[in-house]
């Protein structure tokens, strides 16, 4: 049995309210999860169930106020900037929206530099590993010289890519990375992720509302539901077989793209909200 | 949000999202399309010969602008006085130049009192927020709340009169400006996820700042500055209009004094300090229109001449073959053949977005449009409905409603079709309803103008239309605002207003793509429900086969503005004609493998 | 809503306090001896002294502003130290013209701006270029130029208007009109162009927001569409706006009222910032704040209206 890489310990979020004595509002009822080396975990579940706040919390970026995260058995949570900046080397991030993650101003090199750079590497070894980087995420070789605007939503999320792989990270938390991308270039993008996670060995975080996507690119699959984790198990159990109740909503909920397969699914759906009521 | 991802060219270069201030900062190239904008150019230029003239005064003219002479008052022009005198006797050309000098370093101080302090006030409170956000905003909000003239008299009274001690004030009181500007713009940058990303990626805050944050600010500031510039000049000018401006000081406001004082000898008096005033603000203005024309910060562009709310013009006739098979039944209630849409383009061109679409839709018949982003789908549907922006230009070689034509028609006549015998069903439910009005109004009022019903009748048919469409409070919601809504909600209510004159042609703009899986299938049942109920047409905008499949009985398929396949969708999905619908089909994940369980940890040496 | 209402009631209400206090310790405890400007350079210590004494300040500063509180929230601001005469009089003899003018331009400038602004911006074409231009000169031209300008042509040449002075309105109200019309015109120029300016913005905003497509695929007239919904919602910007101007206006107005031969607040406030007479400039101070945050108190009660999220709140 290797060790996790991360583990998620009974972790609440809570953000205060406005207003004297307001109880803050709690996004995370504790939550608990572990992510090996290597692993893809999918989270999955719908607006509001905390599945983001969880990716924000493990980044550092969302207010963890139960609970512990660690990270090869040392906590990460609660820690000062200093220590969280040094993190910043093994934990990184790919976003959903592929606009608003590139800064609009900076070239593709100077985006993918930057991390790099922090990290006080010279100029010309920041200006290789470009270079690498670009190859690593099929993106032509001139691509660093230019703007991000320039690119479409599929190759901005390549950059990003890029960029959260470019100090050779041991997780990378994924927060919907390919919500946003039209099908075919979905599936050319999951395959990417699946493509460097064997090459590297770097771990996943998943953040997605996507059954499928999450059936495809996850070994494990945790359904988060009102801030709180409903059923964790394998891939193909979770996405095929449901115990839990609301995951089976969830996977009937979703259409496929098959007309009769797709009646049949819509019968069972009303059998199962009908038994329920 | 439909309209943008799946416009013109132009438009899928833009970010959707991005209203605040978060302009692209200035980079190289900036200057050079400065320099392309005459007006700009020559308006720095103008205030360029203000700041040589003022700092040459000396060697322009011997004479003073504050000597008098009660003897020579009033000169006229030529002679020693080259522009004459003014009522004391006092050259005007110096007055003139040295006047410069005042109104350009009072403004300057201003310019320099103002970034002092609004600058890193704003930053420091955008970017962290808090507690010094709170009171610097208290701050700027008392100090805004107080007329500027009220604050420098007391000041003055105090003191005494300065022209100098009155701008440095000014810039105290113009201050929370500059305050509420960068703040803005640093909390909008602030939420863009590549500041995150950017601390993810270890960088530290003074880092973030300057890389990130402070370019943002940089461009807004800039524009400010120019038109604190010409405020600074008015308001100056109105102080010692009124005489609170240093004695013994030559300023253009202090002429302007004088010629008031000998406004029925010599109003021509009034003509050069006037004109002085005029000019460099208007430069100062200018400046800052081109820079942000330059620089492409928070201006509106100008109106077009169409109006923005109408209708587009009508769907011109067009004689060019079409692509795509359109059987045309007789009993079609939507027939449309070669639809072109084009947009003009900035060199003069047009760009065409859709390339001669065709497709029928025949009374109770559900035809899903399917097509990823870009392929001319919502630009099709937005065309039958006559929503397209004023400037799109649209044509077809039929375009036809139960069986009457809709190119040519007027905007009343396109109005009587909408909403009452084609209904539309938006995509982002939360941002179709306004804000403003409670849903109950925004229901009855096509009920009452369409069918010309009491408003008791009304209100009674919304309530009851509430109720069909799932709404299990449906009184409340009817006096609710939208904000009080949720999303699924405000489709719900949506898809009533839709229904609500009682259509025979449903046209829905991926009605489900915002929502939750859970909350898409409730209201994809409730879509079906209504389309048997009434017979209805329907026209499915979609990007998701499984959405087609759960609801069309007829599938066309688009590509960038072009059909590629059109069939009925048992056919299509179990035998796709067309390769691009095969691509498409395969690159579904659905009932693809789940991935295996992690043995081995893959290179776990890490 | 009431809530919000007494919220800003408050905040109002700190606001004139703040500001009255500020202006207090300004005026008494820095700057040279009042009684020796008072007195004059030519007058012995021992006159100085009976001065300083008569007028109260050889009193503890803390001490004098308790007084000078506790009067005026009484409704006393003091005596001038020129004159001799009430503060609160003469601040009350000055306030119907100032606010005749300011109110006046005001709505002026509301009723103007909204008309432009919406044209431009529904209309474009030359009327947008033109509110474009207008707008950039209406900032340029100080605006007691363009007083001097209108009281040259409508007063002087074409008699039209008298060129100064002013008459109450409960004297004649056509003589009222016809004296505030040239100033107030002069006054909301300016505040028209920016509020105009941002009315446009707002209402071109407004008409590209994805409700006005769905109200019109509803087949709803343009009018209703325009001038209920559009309207209804680009107001609250332009209000703000307003209010904002509201303040710039009592600024012009100072300016202004010199122009036309008013003897309005500003006239006053101007004198008495020349002399150093402490008092009434505090009077003056304190009567404009209050008058800013009743202004303010409207506005928000307007944007209550408008605005659901403010009022279901």
């Amino acid at each position: 049995m290797t060790a996790p890489l991360l583990e998620i310990e009974d972790v609440v979020v809570e953000y205060p309210l406005r207003g004297f004595r307001q109880a803050p509002a709690r996004v995370l009822h504790g939550i608990s999860l572990d992510i090996l080396p290597g692993e893809t975990v999918g989270l999955v579940g719908e607006s509001g169930s905390g599945k983001t706040t969880l990716g924000r919390a493990v980044l550092g970026l969302a207010p963890v106020t139960g609970g512990e995260i660690r990270f090869r058995g040392e906590r990460i949570s609660g820690i000062g900037t200093k220590a969280r900046r040094a993190l910043s080397r093994d934990i990184q991030v790919v976003f959903q929206d592929p606009y608003s993650s590139l800064n609009p101003a900076m070239t593709v090199a100077d985006i993918l530099t930057e991390p790099l750079v922090v990290a006080g590497a010279s100029r010309a070894d920041a200006d290789r590993r470009v270079r690498d980087l670009l190859d690593e995420v099929h993106l032509p070789q001139d691509a660093g010289q230019r703007l991000p605007r320039e690119f479409s939503g599929g190759q901005r999320q390549r950059i990003a890519i890029a960029r959260a792989l470019s100090r050779d990270p041991a997780v990378i938390v994924c927060d919907e990375p390919v919500s946003a991308l039209d099908l075919s270039t979905q599936s050319r993008v999951l395959d990417l992720f699946i493509e460097i996670q064997e090459r590297t060995g770097v771990a996943y975080l998943f953040i997605t509302h996507d059954l499928s996507v999450v059936r495809h690119i996850s070994h494990r699959v945790a359904v988060m539901h009102r801030g709180e984790l409903v059923e964790t198990g394998d891939a193909a159990q979770v996405t095929s077989d449901p115990r839990h109740s609301y995951t089976r909503t969830l996977l009937l909920a979703a259409p496929v793209p098959d007309p009769a397969r797709q009646a049949a699914r819509r019968e069972e759906r009303h059998r199962l909200a009908a038994a329920r009521a | 949000m439909s309209l943008l991802s799946d416009g013109g060219p132009a438009a899928a270069a833009a970010p959707s999202s991005s209203v605040a201030p978060t302009a692209v900062p200035p980079r190289a190239g900036v200057a050079r399309r400065f320099l392309r904008k005459p007006v700009a150019v020559a308006s720095v230029a103008w205030l360029l010969l203000v700041a040589v003239l003022a700092a040459a005064a000396p060697l322009l003219t011997s004479a003073s602008p504050t000597a008098s002479s009660i003897t020579n008052a009033l000169a006229p022009f030529g002679g020693d006085s080259p522009l004459g005198t003014d009522g004391l006797g006092r050259d005007v050309l110096a007055q003139l130049l040295y006047g410069a000098r005042t109104s350009l370093v009072g403004a300057l101080i201003v310019v320099a009192v103002a970034l002092v302090l609004g600058l890193p006030a704003g930053v420091l409170a955008g970017y962290y927020r808090g507690r010094f956000d709170a009171a610097a905003s208290w701050v700027a909000n008392l100090v805004m709340a107080q007329p500027a003239i009220i604050i420098l008299l007391v000041v003055l009274a105090q003191f005494g009169r300065s022209t100098e001690l009155a701008m440095l004030v000014f810039g105290v009181v113009i201050a929370p400006g500059v305050f509420r500007l960068v703040r803005a713009s640093i909390i909008a940058v602030r939420g863009e996820l590549y500041v995150d990303a950017a601390r993810v990626a270890g960088l530290s805050d003074p880092r973030i700042m300057r890389r990130h944050v402070l370019p943002v600010v940089v461009a807004p500031t800039i524009i400010q500055m120019s038109q604190v510039l010409g405020i600074a000049i008015v308001l100056q000018a109105g102080l010692e209009f009124i005489g609170l401006g240093s004695a013994n000081q030559a300023s253009w406001g202090g002429m302007l004094n004088d010629a008031f004082a000998k406004i029925y000898a010599a109003p021509n008096l009034l003509l050069l300090p006037g004109l002085a005033i005029v000019v460099t603000v208007t430069a100062c203005s200018l400046v800052g229109n081109g820079l942000r024309d330059v620089l492409g910060v928070g201006a509106t562009p100008p109106v077009r001449r169409r109006s923005a709310v109408r209708a587009v013009g009508p769907v011109v006739e067009d004689g060019r073959p079409s692509s795509g098979t359109a059987p045309a039944p007789d009993d079609a209630l939507l027939r449309v053949e070669g639809l072109r849409v084009a947009y003009p383009e900035p060199d003069g061109g047009e760009g065409e977005v859709v390339h001669g679409v065709s497709l029928t839709i025949r009374r109770g018949e559900v035809h899903g449009l399917v097509g990823e982003s870009g392929s001319g789908k919502s630009q099709t549907a937005f065309a039958v409905l006559g929503l397209l922006p004023p400037q799109a230009h649209t044509s077809a070689t039929t375009l036809t409603f139960d069986g009457g034509d809709l190119r040519g028609i007027s905007r009343r006549g396109m109005n009587q079709l909408r909403g009452r015998r084609i209904g539309y069903i938006p995509q982002e439910p939360m941002s179709n309803l306004d804000p403003s009005f409670r849903i109950g109004s925004q229901l009855t009022e096509p009920m009452r103008h369409h069918l010309g019903l009491s408003k008791a009748e009304a209100k009674a048919k919304a309530i009851q239309l509430l109720d069909r469409v799932g709404i299990v409070d449906p009184a409340r919601v009817f006096d609710s605002y939208p904000h009080q809504i949720s999303g699924g909600m405000a489709q719900r209510v949506l898809i009533a207003g839709a229904l609500s004159c009682d259509p025979d042609l449903l046209i829905a703009d991926e009605p489900t793509t915002a929502l939750d899986v859970t909350v898409q299938a409730e209201v994809l049942d409730l879509v079906r429900d209504l389309q048997a109920e009434r017979d209805l047409g329907v026209l499915l905008v979609t990007h998701d086969f499984g959405v087609v499949a759960d609801l069309c009985d007829t599938v066309t398929v688009m590509r960038a503005g072009e059909v590629v396949e059109s069939a009925a969708a048992a056919q299509l999905f179990a035998d796709p004609q067309h390769e691009y619908t095969r691509s498409l089909l395969a690159a579904t994940l659905e009932g693809g493998p789940a991935r295996a369980a992690l043995t081995t940890p893959a290179g776990g040496t890490r | 809503m009431l809530g919000f209402l007494l919220k800003r009631l408050g905040a109002g209400v700190v606001l004139v306090w703040v500001t009255a206090t500020a202006t207090f310790f300004l005026t008494n405890a820095t700057g040279s001896d009042p009684a020796r400007r008072i007195v004059g350079p030519q007058a012995d210590a021992a006159t100085v002294l009976a001065k300083r004494q008569e007028l109260g300040l050889d009193r503890p500063v803390l001490e004098r502003y308790w007084d000078w509180l506790t009067s005026a929230v009484h409704g006393d601001l003091g005596v001038s130290w020129f004159t001799n005469q009430p503060v609160g009089g003469t601040v009350a003899d000055a306030l119907p013209i100032s606010l005749s003018l300011v109110v006046a331009a005001i709505v002026l400038t509301a009723l103007v701006s909204v008309v432009i602004g919406v044209v431009a911006a529904v209309r474009g074409g030359w009327v947008d270029s033109a509110l474009q231009g207008a707008s950039i000169l209406a900032f340029a031209v100080p605006n007691f130029l363009v007083g001097l300008l209108l009281a040259l042509v409508f007063a002087v040449q074409l008699g039209l208007f008298p060129a100064i002075g002013y008459t109450p309105f409960a004297q004649d109200p056509g003589l009222w009109a016809a004296s505030i019309t040239l100033p107030a015109v002069a006054l909301a120029i300016g505040a028209t162009a920016t509020v105009a300016t941002q009315t446009r913005g707002s209402m071109i905003d407004v008409l590209g927001q994805d409700y006005v497509r769905t109200l019109r695929s509803r087949g709803l007239p343009t009018r209703s569409i325009l001038l209920k919904h559009a309207l209804r919602n680009a107001a609250p910007a332009s209000l703000t706006v307003l209010s904002l101007q509201f303040i710039a206006l009592i600024s012009g107005a100072v300016v202004i009222e010199k122009v036309f031969g008013l003897n309005g607040i500003g006239e006053r406030a101007t004198s008495a910032a020349s002399t150093g007479d402490v008092p009434v400039v505090l009077g003056v101070v304190v009567l404009t704040v209050v008058l800013v945050v009743v202004v303010n108190l409207l506005a928000d009660l307007a944007l209550g209206w408008l605005n659901p999220k403010v009022r279901t709140a």
